[in-house]
C-alpha cells in the first residue's frame, strides 16, 4: 500500500483519492464541486488555527488547550469590528467592503499576537516541561477567556455580517460557488506560503524547523529557544484569531461555544497531520475539511464521527501522523 | 594549572534523585586534545553536559578563561565559543547537510576558505550538501557533527566518542582530521577507545563513578602498562 501511494504523490495524494471516491458516491458533477469547494475552504480556515499549535507543540513540547481562545476571541473581535464598519460593508463599493474585511481580520489577528504574548508569559512559561500542569492551567485559561467572552459578547449568537461582494455565489454552468468560501481559499493559500517561505527561507524559519527537531542542540548552537518560541506562540495565536475571524463570516451567526467545537476538529487535524509540521497541518485540514462536508452530505449523522473515524485510521496506519516533522 | 582554559572545581551533578557527578575536578590546559577516559556509565557524558549547561551543576565550579560558566544557559556558553559534538551528534535530519551547517554559523554565513578546509577533511560533507541529512550514514553524520563544529574558529570544543560504530579505515581518518583541528582549537575528547585517544591525547583523565581517579600527560599513561591495567581494565576489558 505504501509503495502504491509513493508512486502517486505518498499522503499528499489523499485528499485527491478522497475526493475521487467521494465523486463516484456523490453521483453529481456540480453537487461534488460545491462540496469539494467547501471542504477546502473549511479545510484552510481550520488550517489557520491548526498551524500554530502545532509548531507550538512541535518547538516546545507545549500542549495548549487554551489555543481554542484566540480563535474565538478572533471570531468575536470581527463580528464586532463588521458591525462597527456595517455601512463601509453594505457600500457599493469592493474597496470599502474589502479595507472594513481587511480591519476586522487584522483587529482579530493584532488580538491574537497580543494577548498570545500576555498568555505565554503568565500562563505557559511557569509550567514549561510539565504536561500535567500545562493541561490543568491552559484548560483553566480557557475556562476564564470563554466567561470573558460571555461577559462581554452575551451568551445569544450574533449575526455576522458579511461583506456586500462576498454574499453571493460564482455560478458556472450549473455550478455554485459562495464567493466566501473563494475568498478563504485564498486567503488560506496565501497565508501558506508566506509561512512555508518564512519557514524554509529564512534563518529564523531554520531556527525553528531546527528547534522542533532537537532543542537542545540548537541551544548548544548558541540559540535562545526560548525567545524564538515566543515569536512562534504570538505568530500561532495570531493565527488562530485570524481563522477565527475568518469562520465568524463564514458561519454568520456565532456563539461562545464556536471555540470549543473547533478544539476538536483542530486536534484532530494537528494528530492526523502529524505534530510541528506545517505540511502536516495542511495536509490534515484539508483531508478534514472534504470529509466533513463530503459526509455531511453523505450521511448527514456521521459528520463529527467520521473526523474520529479518519483519525483512527490514519493513527493505525501511521502512529506519529501523516506528515511529522523529523524529530533528531 | 596556570594555562587552563577550562576548570572544573569539585563539581556534583544531579540527575533526577541520583547523584551522578560525585565531585568532578579537572583542568584542561589550552591547545592540543584533553581526553577523558572512562568506561560505561563513569559520567563522560554527564561531565560533557554540565559544562554545557545541559544538566546543571549542584555544587562545585565550572570557569572557562575567566568566565564562571556554572550556572550560565547553554547558549551564552556556546556564545563564548564552546562548540558540543553529542553523543548521538545532534544533527538535524530535517534539514540539509548545507543548513546543518549554515546554523553552527554564528553568522549564517560560511568563510569559503575554511569550508573549503573541511571538506578536504571530509569530503563527504561536500559530495553531500544539498541532500537531507536523516539520509547520511552514521559516520557521514560524525563527520557531519564534527565539521559543524569547526565551520568557525572554536574555542573550545567538546567531543562524545567520535569513533563509536565506525570503522577502522574511518577512525584513522579521524585521528588526522582531528589533529589538524587541534592545531587552531583546544579539544576535549571523551574516548572508550585508547588507541585512538592514545594517538591524539596530549593530557588525559580517567573518570570513573562520577569521580577524577587519575589524571596526566598521556604518554605517561601509555608507557605505563601496569597504571593502564589498572585504570582501564575494565573500559578496556569491555571493549570488543
Ligand atoms: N537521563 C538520565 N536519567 C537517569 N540516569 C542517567 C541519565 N543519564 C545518565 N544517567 C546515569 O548517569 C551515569 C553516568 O552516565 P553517562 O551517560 O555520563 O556515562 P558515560 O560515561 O557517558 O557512559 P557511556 O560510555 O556508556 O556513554 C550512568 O549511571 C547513567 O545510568
Ligand atoms: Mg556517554
Amino acid at each position: 500500500m505504501n509503495a502504491a501511494l509513493d508512486r502517486v504523490g505518498g499522503v499528499y495524494a489523499l485528499p485527491v483519492i478522497l475526493a475521487i471516491i467521494a465523486f463516484a458516491a456523490i453521483g453529481s458533477a456540480s453537487t461534488w464541486v460545491t462540496l469539494t469547494a467547501a471542504g477546502l475552504a473549511m479545510g484552510m480556515m481550520i488550517f489557520l488555527m491548526a498551524s500554530g499549535l502545532s509548531l507550538i507543540f512541535g518547538l516546545m513540547d507545549v500542549l495548549n488547550f487554551g489555543h481554542s481562545a484566540f480563535v474565538s476571541f478572533g471570531a468575536f473581535i470581527a463580528a464586532s469590528v463588521l458591525a462597527a464598519l456595517g455601512v463601509w460593508l453594505a457600500a457599493d463599493s469592493v474597496l470599502l467592503n474589502l479595507t472594513a474585511l481587511m480591519a476586522a481580520i487584522a483587529a482579530a489577528t493584532a488580538f491574537g499576537a497580543l494577548a498570545g504574548w500576555g498568555f505565554e508569559r503568565v500562563i505557559v512559561k511557569p509550567v514549561y516541561k510539565d504536561h500535567l500542569r500545562q493541561i490543568l492551567i491552559t484548560m483553566g485559561a480557557l475556562i476564564v477567556a470563554e466567561q470573558l467572552l460571555l461577559a462581554i459578547w452575551g451568551g445569544t449568537p450574533i449575526a455576522v455580517a458579511r461583506p456586500a461582494f462576498l454574499t453571493g455565489s460564482i455560478i458556472i454552468g450549473d455550478i455554485a460557488i459562495e464567493s466566501y468560501r473563494i475568498f478563504a481559499l485564498l486567503l488560506g493559500l496565501v497565508v501558506y506560503i508566506a509561512m512555508y517561505f518564512a519557514l524554509n527561507r529564512t534563518r529564523i524559519g531554520l531556527l525553528i524547523r531546527a528547534g522542533v527537531e532537537n532543542r537542545e542542540m540548537v541551544e548548544s548552537l548558541g540559540f535562545r529557544i526560548d525567545r524564538l518560541f515566543i515569536g512562534v506562540f504570538m505568530a500561532g495565536s495570531a493565527l488562530a484569531a485570524m481563522g477565527g475571524a475568518m469562520w465568524a463570516g463564514y458561519q454568520s451567526l456565532i456563539t461562545p461555544a464556536l471555540g470549543q467545537e473547533l478544539m476538536i476538529i483542530v486536534f484532530i487535524v494537528v494528530i492526523i497531520g502529524g505534530l510541528g509540521s506545517i505540511q502536516g497541518s495542511l495536509l490534515g485540514a484539508i483531508l478534514v475539511g472534504l470529509m466533513t462536508n463530503y459526509v455531511a452530505f453523505l450521511f448527514p449523522k456521521l459528520a463529527l464521527a467520521s473526523n474520529m473515524l479518519l483519525m483512527m485510521a490514519v493513527l493505525l496506519w501511521r502512529p506519529y501522523g501523516l506528515k511529522p516533522a523529523v524529530k533528531g | 594549572m596556570s594555562g587552563a582554559i577550562l576548570r572544573l572545581d569539585d563539581v556534583h551533578t544531579d540527575i533526577a534523585q541520583y547523584h551522578i557527578l560525585h565531585g568532578i575536578s579537572m583542568n584542561v590546559p589550552e591547545g592540543g586534545v584533553h581526553v577523558l577516559l572512562g568506561r560505561n556509565g563513569a559520567g563522560k557524558t554527564t561531565t560533557l553536559r554540565t559544562i554545557m549547561g545541559l544538566w546543571r551543576a549542584r555544587k562545585g565550579a565550572i570557569v572557562f578563561r575567566h568566565h564562571d560558566i556554572t550556572a550560565m544557559p547553554t547558549p551564552d556558553i556556546a556564545r563564548l565559543g564552546i562548540a558540543y559534538v553529542p553523543e548521538n551528534m545532534g544533527i538535524f535530519g530535517g534539514l540539509t547537510v548545507e543548513e546543518n551547517m549554515r546554523l553552527a554559523s554564528t553568522t549564517g554565513r560560511f568563510d569559503d576558505e575554511r569550508l573549503g578546509r573541511i571538506f578536504s577533511l571530509f569530503p563527504a560533507i561536500e559530495k553531500f550538501w544539498t541532500s537531507q541529512a536523516s539520509g547520511l550514514s552514521g559516520g557521514q553524520k560524525q563527520m557531519l557533527a564534527i565539521s559543524r563544529a569547526i565551520v568557525e574558529r572554536r574555542e573550545m570544543i567538546l567531543i562524545d566518542e567520535p569513533t563509536k560504530g565506525l570503522a577502522p579505515a574511518i577512525i584513522r581518518n579521524m585521528i588526522g582530521a582531528f589533529r589538524e583541528i587541534a592545531r587552531e582549537t583546544t579539544i576535549l575528547l571523551v574516548e572508550q577507545n585508547f588507541l585512538f585517544a592514545r594517538s591524539l591525547g596530549s593530557g588525559v583523565a580517567v573518570i570513573d563513578d562520577g569521580r577524577i581517579v587519575h589524571s596526566g600527560g598521556m604518554a605517561e599513561l601509555a608507557a605505563d602498562e601496569a597504571l593502564q591495567t589498572r585504570l582501564l581494565s575494565l573500559s578496556l576489558a569491555e571493549q570488543h
